[in-house]
């Protein structure tokens, strides 16, 4: 039995919007480790410029998961 | 009598085979009357009930932000890009002037690398120079120097720079003025190289 049948509609609902929350946080974390590291960068500290990068792309990968199990739903 | 003739009309419209187990919404039924799952995807991209409708937004709006995170993820790499570009470039050595071309407490704007931005040389004892790119890093005015005051000055928005160090001394700039160094040999000031300063 694939994701689609189930769960009905409404229970759907529910995990997308649970889903809908985990992304938003992420991009908060992403947004503000993006202005934090474009301040650095400006002001010539580019040591932090690397870690950042790399907890963005974490912070992508999560979110590319949670896109997975939005497609898997869908199936 | 109405509402009975409403009823027999929404049970006519109604499938069966439409409803999921368990699913007590009611589903408009599409013309050729199979269920959902099997119409195109057009048509569940743009249903007609409010329930599938709010849930097609939701997941739309879950998939643009997850675009959005992409984004910031990009911008992430391109400072990183930038860093590592930054890191391997190499500066040519250029002479700016001669020594006796500049009087102490005098100045000269210069280009470097060619083709860049302004650089400021400037003389600020016996064979002591300093030099910096001209912009200032507020809202890139060129900046005026006062050697007798040790200050750099920019008269836009009344910013201060350390002639010594090219750091804020007050005013709006947040980061210090990019430096040139300098090198002096047989009597001829060469610019070798540009180096960002933290704050």
């Amino acid at each position: 039995m694939n994701d689609r049948n189930r769960f009905p509609r409404a229970q759907r609902m529910t995990i997308v919007n649970a889903m809908l929350v985990f992304v938003m946080l992420i991009i908060v974390l992403q947004l503000w480790l993006l202005t934090a590291t474009m301040n650095a960068y400006l002001g010539g500290d580019t040591e932090i410029v690397l870690p950042a990068a790399v907890a963005s792309l974490v912070c992508l990968a999560l979110n590319a998961g949670l896109l997975w199990y939005l497609y898997a739903l869908e199936r | 009598m109405i509402a009975k003739d409403d009823q027999k009309r929404d049970d006519a419209h109604t499938s069966s085979a439409y409803r999921a187990p368990g699913d007590i919404e009611r589903h408009t039924v599409p013309p050729d009357g199979r269920p959902l799952d099997e119409q195109p995807r057009w048509r569940q991209d743009f249903p007609i009930d409010w329930p599938q409708d709010e849930y097609v937004s939701r997941r739309d709006l879950v998939k643009f932000m997850v675009l959005t995170s992409l984004a910031f993820a990009t911008g992430q790499l391109w400072i990183l890009a930038k860093t590592l570009i930054r890191r391997q470039e190499t500066f040519p050595m250029l002479p700016v002037a001669r020594v006796d071309d500049v009087a102490v407490g005098g100045h000269l704007v210069f280009q470097y690398p060619a083709e860049s931005g302004p650089r400021l040389l400037v003389r600020t004892g016996g064979a002591e120079f300093v030099a910096y790119d001209q912009q200032c890093t507020h809202l890139l005015c060129p900046v005026v120097p006062h050697v007798d005051e040790g200050m750099l000055h920019c008269p836009c928005h009344n910013g201060y720079f350390d002639l010594e160090s090219g750091r804020v001394i007050a005013g709006p700039p947040r980061r210090p003025l990019p430096r040139v160094t300098l090198e002096i040999r047989d009597g001829v000031v060469y610019a070798t190289g540009m180096e960002d300063q933290a704050t």
